[in-house]
């Protein structure tokens, strides 16, 4: 029988097979390709490395940045980032010098490269097809998008892969999930993926590793595939992964981190050799028609709570949807569309790169954000950044009255300071809506950059279609 | 409250979270994650539930009983420690003074993280989690070594946990220890692997 995608990628990483040792039943280990780091989950585990007196085995294999607790608006006149709280600016400090006393290649705020880990990883082609990849932070699924097996892991694990380039873990399963169809106009990856996990349930895929494909994942683009791949977590799954193909390559080739010329085809060459194949099987399949998907929003306080944007909320009363329709100010049975907006925040890992803001200034050009709306634009990477400025995208923004920033997680988990208010609505294309997760009290709904963008010229929760004109 | 490192036993009694998806974000929320240290999180832990939007201390919430001389296992509901990878969350919950937690189903890299910090994540079937959300408080007793739950004036139910992982727990195996030791295989691996 034929292997999946994942399986080839699990088989050419096992360094040591699982069971393999008399009677210590160990799981697999498997070798890391690629190691990214941030500030907030790697201290500690650069700490028990040096309690132990150990170096770093690989710090070539290694790339960090700094996102998370850096602040989105630049320095003031006297020179000085506005950080949140002195911790926040120990935090940054400290990644700085964990990197440079280990020699590992950071992004920190000299480096006009540095972004959201997960939007830098691929744009400077150190992300690529069959390699695995970790990182403390459970959105590493995103460079599944490459044909990569790419996964979150705790602190204690970064400490492990940093000694040892290796990691044990249990084999996961595997998930097939089937996109057949075309997506209709004003439907993204976003709505795709939200879609995916409100029929999945946010546990659906716990213990699995997903791989979607079908016509529908095909048509998207590789930053589409990245906000698809990046939500995976969202309904528990170990990794997403999408095969690689030709755009695959194209997207790659010629970025700093990718390979070079002759390795550049025998790369490829090797990469071809990754996609399932047509006689393997996964150990469970789900089945989704591109025509049932339409903008999809949440309604509640976890990402499984979905709704297609032109329906009423789940006339639900059993204790979870009563306390969230409680935190959301929603009744049961109600539209959520039409509710007034408060925030609409456009950026994090899921869509920040530089199609999802062509899409948002798409609908905000020529338009004003609705008074009483506060709308922030972060990109996701200094680079996506500069590209914005060039087409004039920030002009679009700012000429609306949205807020434009520097690079960075920003309001997505609200840790460096930029946050909602308690009670305020928030229409975010972010991937969590957990209570408090955009300040407490805030009330998240995800959507797209389509849907973010057409509620902040209304100020209103607005289906991106009933806009007339500009909407690609 | 006995807790007896050498025979690996718990008993205490639980304290129940009736609650499904209780994510990381709610067991610490980001604004604690600024910190470069592992200790010092319990006084966070369960933080937005424990105050209100202006910061102050509620009387009422859900861990007002919560005493960690008498209750060192928390019953969660389902998909417990979903979304962030933080590891921030057990470690928080360690030092708030928690061994254990039950639930019909945890969250995967949550599941991990607390095994490593030596924080019990126990599956049980949904009936037997049911019934200690009905009986507040209950007596158990649990055995690592036979993975194992006494439920008392319920019966004794084992609980899955990767036998590796249980075993490192009991013989004080360091699992980085354990893979530093298979250097030979990792240099093998780096001789044959690409680029
Ligand atoms: S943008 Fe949000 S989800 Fe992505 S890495 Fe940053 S905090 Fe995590």
């Amino acid at each position: 029988m034929g292997q999946t995608l994942f399986e080839k990628i699990w088989d050419a990483h096992l360094v040591r097979p699982a069971g393999s040792a008399e009677g210590d039943g160990a799981p697999a280990i498997i070798y890391i390709d690629l190691h990214l780091i941030h500030e907030v989950t790697s201290p500690q585990a650069f700490t028990e490395l040096e309690s132990r007196g150990l170096p770093v085995r690989r710090p070539d294999l290694c790339l960090a940045t700094i996102d998370h607790s850096t602040p989105t608006l630049p320095a003031g006149a006297d020179g000085k980032r506005p950080y949140i709280t002195e911790a926040a600016r120990v935090q940054v400090e400290t990644v700085q010098e964990n990197c440079a006393k280990h020699g590992i290649e950071l992004h920190g705020w000299d480096s006009p490269n540095r972004g959201i880990v997960h939007v830098m990883g691929p744009e400077l082609g150190a992300t690529q097809p069959g390699m695995t990849i970790v990182c403390g932070d459970s959105h590493t699924s995103t460079h599944g998008a490459f044909g990569a097996l790419a996964f979150g892991i705790g602190t204690t694990e970064v400490g492990h892969v940093l000694a040892t380039q290796c990691l044990l873990q249990n084999k996961p399963k595997t998930l097939g999930i089937q996109v057949e169809g075309e997506l209709a106009e004003g439907v993204t990856a976003k709505d795709v993926i939200l879609h995916i996990i409100g029929a999945i349930g946010v546990d659906g895929g716990t213990g699995y590793v997903i791989e979607y494909f079908g016509s529908a994942i095909r048509g998207l683009d590789m930053e589409g595939r990245m906000t698809l791949c990046n939500m995976s977590i969202e309904c528990g799954a170990r990794a997403g992964m999408v095969a690689p193909d030709e755009k695959t390559y194209a997207w790659l080739k010629g970025r700093s981190h990718a390979p070079k010329d002759e390795a550049w085809d025998r790369a490829v060459e090797r990469w071809r050799q990754l996609p399932t194949d047509a006689d393997a099987r996964f150990d469970r399949l789900v089945e989704i028609r591109a025509e049932d998907i339409e903008p999809s929003i949440t309604w509640g306080t976890n990402p499984g709570m979905v709704i297609g944007i032109s329906e009423n909320i789940p006339d639900r009363h059993d204790p979870a949807a009563t306390d969230a329709q409680s935190y959301m100010h929603l009744k049961p049975g109600q539209q959520l569309q039409g509710e007034k907006v408060d925030v609409v925040f456009i950026g994090s890992c899921t869509n920040s790169r530089i199609s999802d803001l062509r899409a948002a200034a798409g609908v905000m050009r020529g338009r004003k954000v609705a008074d009483g709306t506060r709308v922030l634009v972060v990109p996701g990477s200094e680079i996506i950044r500069r590209e914005a400025e060039a087409e004039g995208l920030h002009q679009v923004f700012i000429d609306a009255g949205a807020e434009w920033r520097l690079a960075g997680c920003s309001m997505c988990l609200a840790m460096n300071g930029d946050m909602a208010q308690a009670g305020e609505l928030v229409v975010s294309t972010s991937n969590r809506n957990f209570k408090g997760r955009q300040g407490r009290g805030a009330r998240t709904v995800l959507a797209s950059p389509l849907t973010a963008a057409a509620s902040a010229v209304t100020g209103r929760v607005t289906d991106p279609r009933s806009l007339a004109g500009e909407v690609q | 409250m006995t807790t007896d490192i050498s025979s690996h036993v718990i008993s205490c009694h639980c304290y129940c979270l009736p609650f499904d998806d209780i994510d990381t974000d709610q067991i610490i929320p980001g604004q604690f994650l600024t910190t470069t240290q592992r200790e010092g999180l319990g006084a966070f832990c369960f933080h937005s539930w424990r105050h209100d939007e202006s910061g102050s201390a509620l009387d009422e919430h859900p861990l007002t009983e919560f005493d960690n001389s008498r209750h060192q296992v928390l019953v969660a509901g389902r998909n417990f420690g979903c979304g962030s990878s933080r590891e921030h969350a057990p470690w928080a919950l360690l030092d708030m003074g928690v061994r254990a937690v039950i639930s019909s189903r945890f969250a995967d890299i949550f599941f991990n993280n607390a095994l490593k910090n030596g924080l019990l994540p126990i599956t049980l079937d949904e009936a037997v989690v049911e019934f200690l959300h009905q009986h507040p408080h209950h007596p158990v007793k649990i055995d690592i070594q036979s993975r194992s739950i006494e439920i008392e004036g319920h019966g004794s139910f084992e609980f899955p946990l990767d036998p590796f992982a249980a075993h490192c727990i009991i013989e004080g195996i360091d699992q980085m220890d354990f893979i530093l030791q298979q250097d030979a295989l990792i240099r093998q691996h780096e001789e044959r692997r690409p680029g």
